[in-house]
């Protein structure tokens, strides 16, 4: 008979269409490298903030973001978001990027793209990626390229504490008969100041901060979501009670 | 006419008997709630009804909600959103309940489709409620549609894009057609400020004018059940079908059950999973719309995308591309012509033969794969899977006049079968 069973057939049809859409959704070209980011985290996201703002903020603005926001949700202290504070005044404002939007095109080709989002629109793991991918390039204006994405008109505004990678390349023929060189890997090439697995923790921590920021409500979000759920699973069973005592009568 | 109490609503004294007097208040209820019987022996299937009919009150508490926010201007949707979002007591809450009920709403329809198919409910005598939920699925469809542009974000542009210029494939008027929709040269705020009209003032009109004909049509010929016995047809003594129970109490608190369910797993939905894969919120609408930059692949909400992949299927022919467009819509109307393709004897799939659970079975992965395909570039393998399926999806209702004749079919009972538990 075509019931419970060919309705949780159905269900589970669908459930695996989910997965499997979700599985397939990684971007061209360079293999993600895992953000391994923690939401939950109050102590790295406070780093990352400040990481944010000392290192990103210069150009890249959070046009959505609230400081006084920001504060209350890692647990800032209002003293310690003032000296963090170095655009607008007022707490409740945005946060805004030091540099002009016209200069920022003359100087890049492109105004740097707002944060505010960024995590939702590319991924965490993209972002990490990008941080961590940087490598000297002589043919590009800042002398430097990307694997995350090649041709960026960004700097490695980091390379004080990355150093500067170089490039491993290896060639192959190509489709049309020609030799095609591509990266084949990035190693350490002038040092920084922070050692490779310091570096990478100051860019998760970043990366974290840059989550949070596209949906500042999400841990509290998930945290009301059990609640949620356990009050409709009571209510169901109560409503399933109800519904076999009606149906008593029902021969 | 099935009252116990002929008449004597209007003596009734208090509130009740002055309202009963001027409004046939209790008349109604009697007749679509306490004394509308249903058959008794409705099975999982059918609580997607009322379970379509929470999410369209859901859509429209929520919208009226987020309209008190928004604002319908291309300077401004994008940041209305976020200020939602972020600035507006729970605000994110009602934008995902909306988001999420969207998508929703879809999965209900689509099932409750699904269970007229596999119990004939669109045979007559109830060819008419089906035409009238085949508009409501139309309805929404494009109130879906002009919602997803609102947020103006770059998949609500370049999606709006693509299926608006679809109507410049109508020749000799197609491209005034266009231009007269979008009311600019291309999708822009003027396009933004009308969709918003249509979605929040028109089309709920509309929506909410065909569910209460669908209902009132439902109620005047009846519910089909998974047996597709007529319970009219054996009644009893007191007039009453002897296979049916009323609707109030039996299947409100059934559904109030079905509702505890549903809402369970609408719940995860928006509190774990609210952009529902990258499937109900799509990645790229996280960026504000850019008329210079174009998505790297362009794919409409998944509740479309059955349709679009019949749309990309169909090559183009004589130097127009309207034979993809006509496909799309046709696929839309052969559905609508369920009640008239359809020659079994039988209505419901429990007492028809193997042809019609092969082809209904194959019907159903054939809509699965289509929307599948609909969302991956058209590359590789991916179109010609796309052809192989739209030819499937057509065999299944223009050969229906002759497999549905063919098959063999079981006795059908005289009464419902129903095992008390």
């Amino acid at each position: 008979m075509l019931t419970k069973k060919t309705f949780l057939a159905a269900f589970a049809a669908g459930l695996m269409m989910f997965g499997a859409q979700g599985a397939l959704a990684s971007t061209e070209g360079v293999e993600l490298m895992d953000a391994g980011n923690d939401i939950y985290s109050k102590a790295s996201l406070q780093r990352g903030a400040r990481n944010f703002v000392n290192y990103c903020l210069g150009c890249h603005s959070a046009k959505y973001v609230r400081w006084n926001r920001v504060g209350a949700d890692l647990g800032i202290p209002d003293g310690e978001l003032k000296s963090l504070q170095f655009t607008g005044t007022a707490p409740f404002d945005t946060m805004q990027s030091g540099m002009p939007a016209e200069s920022a095109k003359r100087w890049f080709g492109n105004a740097p793209p707002d944060m505010s989002l960024l995590a939702r629109s590319r991924g965490t793991d993209y972002i990490y990626t990008f941080l961590m991918t940087f490598y000297a390039d002589d043919t590009r204006p800042h002398g430097v390229n990307n694997l995350a994405l090649p041709g960026t008109a960004m700097p490695h505004v980091l390379s004080g504490l990355q150093g500067v990678q170089k490039a491993v390349m290896k060639s192959h023929t190509g489709e049309d008969g020609k030799a095609v060189s591509a990266v084949e890997k990035l190693e350490a090439g002038d040092v920084g100041t922070l050692q490779p697995e310091e570096y990478a923790s100051f860019v998760r921590d970043t990366v974290n901060f840059i989550e949070y920021i596209g949906e500042p409500i999400q841990t509290k979000r998930r945290d009301l979501g059990v609640w949620v759920i356990l009050f409709l699973l009571v209510f169901t069973g109560f409503a399933y009670l109800l519904k076999k005592e009606y149906w008593k009568d029902v021969k | 006419m099935a009252s116990t109490e002929p008449n004597n609503a209007a003596q009734k004294g208090g509130l009740s008997g002055w309202i009963n007097a001027r409004f046939p208040l209790d008349k109604m209820l009697r007749e679509h709630v306490t004394e509308y019987y249903a058959p008794k022996n409705f099975n999982v299937w059918y609580y997607f009804g009322a379970l379509a009919l929470f999410v369209l009150v859901l859509q429209l508490v929520t919208g009226i909600f987020l309209t008190m926010n928004y604002k319908p201007s291309a300077a401004d949707a994008f940041g209305a959103v976020e200020y939602i979002m972020r600035d507006v007591e729970w605000g994110w809450l009602i934008r995902y309940l909306h988001s999420t009920g969207a998508s929703a709403f879809f999965i209900v329809v689509y099932l409750h489709m699904f269970r007229a198919l596999m119990y004939g409910s669109y045979k007559a005598p109830r060819e008419l409620l089906w035409l009238l939920g085949m508009g409501i699925y139309l309805v929404l469809m494009a109130e879906a549609f002009m919602g997803y542009l609102l947020p103006w974000g770059n998949m609500s542009f370049w999606g709006a894009q693509v299926i608006v210029s679809l109507f410049g494939t109508i020749p000799v008027v197609g491209d005034g057609l266009v231009e007269w929709i979008r009311g600019d040269y291309y999708i822009s705020d003027i396009t933004l400020n009308r969709f918003f009209a249509l979605h929040v003032v028109a089309l709920p009109f509309v929506l909410v004018g065909l569910v209460v004909a669908h209902i009132l049509a439902l109620h005047e010929v009846g519910s089909n059940n998974p047996d597709g016995v007529e319970i009219k047809k054996t009644k009893g003594a007191d007039g009453k079908p002897l296979d049916g129970i009323p609707f109030h109490p039996y299947y409100t608190v059934k559904d109030l059950f079905g509702l505890g369910v549903f809402l369970t797993l609408f719940s995860a939905i928006v509190f774990f999973k609210p952009d529902g894969w990258g499937l109900f919120l799509e990645a790229p609408n996280f960026e504000p719309a850019n008329p210079m930059q174009t998505p790297p692949h362009i794919a409409p909400v998944w509740y479309f995308t059955p349709f679009y992949a019949i749309l990309r299927a169909v090559p183009s022919f004589f130097g127009t591309q309207i034979w993809g467009v006509l496909a799309m819509f046709g696929a839309i109307v052969m559905l609508a012509l369920m009640p008239w393709l359809d020659k079994s004897p039988v209505k419901s799939i429990r007492y028809r033969g193997p042809i019609s659970k092969l082809a209904l079975g194959i019907f159903v992965v054939t809509f699965v794969m289509l929307g599948y395909l609909g969302l991956k570039p058209s590359t590789g393998i991916y179109p010609l899977l796309a052809r192989v399926f739209t030819v499937i999806y057509f065999a299944y209702f223009l050969l229906m006049p002759w497999w549905s004749r063919m098959d063999s079919t079981k006795p059908v009972p005289e009464r419902v079968t129903y095992d008390a538990h």
